[in-house]
């Protein structure tokens, strides 16, 4: 029999602790994918945030180092400056910790044009502490700190990180994509791949932002999930590329 | 033997480098050496001051409490330590800048009218320096050729060209004190 | 080279290079800034590191992924950036990554100011972040024991895979004396095949993390760590004693304040009183030991320190109640002098002899 699908090298054998439906599987087997194809998983360190994805050090199968809440560009920008040229480094980080207390973080990361890759997963909630507002949040959307949706008056406005980080010059590379349908999960693998070559390319700070669901906090089935990231975040989170512009970044070195 | 020094006056009037020149000179010598500097805000325009140990032993204490020689530069900094100063200990006073105080009979008051000396060589801002010569030749604690070598490593290259005028404010000093 | 005349901060930016640290990240404060001036000087002459990080946090979790790829590598704070290095610390700790932390302690609480001050003891040798876990903390009182202690720092740190804190304050950070950086080092080599450097040519994935979901193991990891500081209690504790085989007084009293303490017990002594200085170096782990077999000699002990009474605490629990154990302290980065240290032993004395 000939194979034509296999599970990719770039993730362990471990069963994951994601609840059914969520997106980040998905993101999971994009990363994994792209470190196999690109052949660098033996050269790559991860680093895992706080929040879903803090276990992902079991999954992802090459070395990882676990960060504290909101610091893995800082954790990513010490092992990135350390280690030797060809070693790829990136964190994987959810909206609560990238958006919210690692916001510092992620900013000067771009600011520097560290040359490591960041996946950021906004899922518009706080999911591993039971479905709290975060800075992503949608207005209206709610949440267990947000009883009555996210309203202006007190709770101010969702940020969108793609589009502000894409003002930064030191910024190479910055795409938001989706996990809503296959074709927007095949664009979000190509995006995922560019952002991991610009490294290799040494042009700097890449950042995919991927708009994904969380069925158990949204209080939605799987499918529905994937049809509120289609029908309300993506009008709120337009998709595409935001900044691809390694040139600059080679001018400001 | 054994010199504990304070150095003060205003921020820019060279009061840190004053320090530094005595320090650099006693490790020429040999000498166990400490500077302990005023730091902060006051360093800005306020009053500073440096302590400088000079001793045959290892220094304990940076910080001076009674000190045997006291060099002031300015009438807010000598009032700030005049009442300090060890029994029997030296105070170098910049007379053109300090009058009207009480005097102590129990220490040594040297009067010296550095700002005076410092213009007839050129540059007022070296009248510490007058002063620093008049400590030396006075205490005997460090010679003038250490003092001099000293301002070739606390200026540097970068003001290298003040060396002959500092030297020859450090040479006033002495013959202040030889008179 | 023979004896160079440096600021405190600046010989322990030198003494980390001359262990071997290369890398060093961290972030401007008073009265610790000449060390991040001179790293940025110095670093790259030595084809190392540094980097200016936007955040006293940013600093410390650079130090903990640089650690992570295996080198040596410190940070340096002043109190309340020490402060919000403190969970990055923790983090260290518990992943048990080796790092050397500098804090050139000033007045405080809250902003306080840049007066030298050593409030920060309790924060520094109890752990100062969360969870159960001590950090290595050694005290140099001179700018040549900087030097001896630095190298000493990146040793334990790589030896048993922890944090260690350097601690100073203004006085010394801020202080010139002539050092000799030609003395014996530590020149041992370690091999960090944890370090998650990739995993080519050496097997599977590594990890570092310091979560542990399931209590049973996270207990295991606790029980781990204390072994490790047992280990580093009996093997690391340093501690100078100065004129103490015919004390009867003993004035306990760390880095510069041991200075100052110093010169009034030679004031002391030269009035006939028989009192001696016991110094801890290493405040953690504490020389209880040493402590305890002299208050079996003296009938008094005086703490003295810059702040509000911290370090007596363990004075007087290595004492167990055998003397009385006062305290001196100045705080708000006063520095007591050599009158009123020398006033205390004096009044210590009589207050023993009623």
């Amino acid at each position: 029999m000939k194979v034509v699908f296999e599970r990719t090298k770039g993730l362990t054998n471990e069963e994951t602790h994601y609840c059914p439906g969520c997106t980040h599987g998905i993101v999971h087997r994009l990363v994994g994918e792209t470190l196999e194809e690109l052949g660098v998983l033996e050269n790559t360190v991860g680093v895992a945030s706080v929040g879903c994805s803090v276990l992902s050090y079991h999954y992802f199968n090459c070395d990882m180092t676990q960060a504290a809440h909101g610091r893995a560009p800082a954790v990513a920008t010490g092992l990135k400056r350390v280690l030797p040229q060809d070693r790829i480094v990136f964190t994987y980080q959810g909206d609560g910790d990238l958006a919210s207390i690692g916001m510092g973080e992620v900013v000067h990361a771009a600011a520097r044009g560290e040359n490591i890759t960041v996946i950021f997963v906004n899922n518009a909630i706080y999911g591993m502490t039971g479905g709290q507002m975060a800075p992503t949040t949608l207005i209206g959307q709610r949440t267990a700190t947000s009883p009555q949706g996210r309203d202006i008056q007190s709770h101010g406005l969702p940020i969108r990180v793609s589009e502000m980080l894409a003002t930064i010059d030191g910024a190479s590379y910055i795409e938001r994509v989706s996990t809503h349908n296959v074709k927007q999960v095949v664009r979000a693998k190509k995006a995922i791949k560019n952002a991991f070559k610009n490294q290799q390319e040494k042009k700097g700070f890449s950042m995919v932002e991927v708009l994904s669901s969380c069925p158990t906090n949204w209080g939605l089935t799987p499918e529905e999930s994937l049809q509120w990231i289609e029908e309300q975040m993506v009008p709120y989170y337009p998709l595409g590329i935001l900044k691809n512009s390694s040139v600059i970044t080679e001018d400001i070195r | 033997m054994k010199e504990e020094i304070i150095i003060a006056g205003f921020g820019g009037q060279g009061v840190m480098s004053m320090g530094q020149f005595l320090t650099y000179a006693g490790l020429k010598e040999g000498k166990e050496v400490t500077w302990f500097p005023s730091y902060g805000p006051e360093q800005r325009g306020g009053t500073a001051n440096v302590s400088v140990v000079i001793s045959d032993q290892p220094v304990d204490s940076p910080v001076i409490d009674e000190p045997t020689a006291f060099l002031a530069l300015n009438k807010p900094s000598f009032n700030k330590f005049y009442s300090h100063v060890k029994e029997s200990g030296n105070i170098f006073i910049n007379s053109d800048l300090i009058t009207n105080y009480a005097k102590r009979n129990d220490v040594v008051i040297h009067e010296i009218t550095a700002t005076q000396i410092a213009q007839h060589i050129g540059n007022e801002r070296i009248a510490g320096m007058v002063l620093l010569g008049a400590f030396i030749e006075k205490t005997g604690i460090l010679s003038k050729e250490s003092l001099y070598s000293a301002l070739k490593d606390v200026l540097g290259e970068s003001k290298k060209h003040l060396i002959p005028m500092n030297k020859k404010a450090i040479l006033e000093g002495i013959h202040v004190m030889q008179d | 080279m023979g004896k160079v005349l440096m600021k405190g901060n600046e010989v322990i930016g030198e003494s980390a290079i001359q262990a071997g640290c290369k890398y060093f990240f961290g972030y401007p404060i008073t009265p610790q800034s000449e060390l991040v001036a001179y790293m940025a000087q110095r670093l790259p002459e030595v084809e190392g590191l540094f980097l200016q990080a936007e955040s006293e946090v940013a600093a410390i979790n650079m130090v903990y992924g640089a650690s992570s790829a295996g080198v040596r590598v410190m940070t340096s704070s002043s109190s309340p950036g020490f402060s919000l290095k403190q969970e990055g610390i923790s983090f260290l700790a518990s992943a048990e990554l080796p790092a050397v932390i500098v804090n050139i302690a000033r007045g405080g609480p809250g902003l306080g100011n840049i007066q030298p001050s050593q409030s920060d003891y309790f924060q520094a040798t109890k752990g100062g972040g969360h969870g159960d876990y001590n950090t290595p903390v050694l005290a140099p009182s001179s700018l040549q024991e900087i030097v001896e202690l630095t190298d000493e720092a990146f040793r334990i740190a790589d030896e048993y895979r922890t944090p260690v804190i350097l601690l100073g304050d203004g006085m010394l950070g801020q202080m010139m004396e002539p050092v000799d950086f030609e003395v014996t080092k530590d020149n041992k080599e370690f091999q960090k095949d944890w370090a998650t450097t990739g995993t080519v040519g050496d097997g599977p994935p590594k990890t570092i993390t310091s979560l542990d979901l399931d209590d049973v193991r996270l207990e295991e990891r606790n029980k781990q760590l204390q072994i490790k500081y047992k280990k580093i209690k009996a093997t690391e504790t340093k501690v100078e004693c100065y004129l103490m085989d015919d004390a009867e007084v003993a004035v306990v009293a760390y880095g510069t304040v041991s200075r100052i303490v110093r010169s009034a017990i030679k004031r002391a002594r030269d009035n006939g009183i028989k009192v001696g200085l016991i110094r801890p170096i290493s405040l953690w782990p504490f020389p209880v030991e040493k402590i305890a077999y002299y208050s079996n000699k003296v009938k008094s002990i005086i703490t003295v320190e810059m702040n509000a009474g911290q370090m007596v605490e363990d004075v007087r629990l290595a004492v167990e109640g055998k003397v009385p154990v006062t305290f001196y302290g100045r705080t708000g980065g006063v520095i007591p002098s050599i009158n009123e240290v020398h006033e205390q032993i004096l009044s210590m004395v009589n207050e023993v002899a009623k």
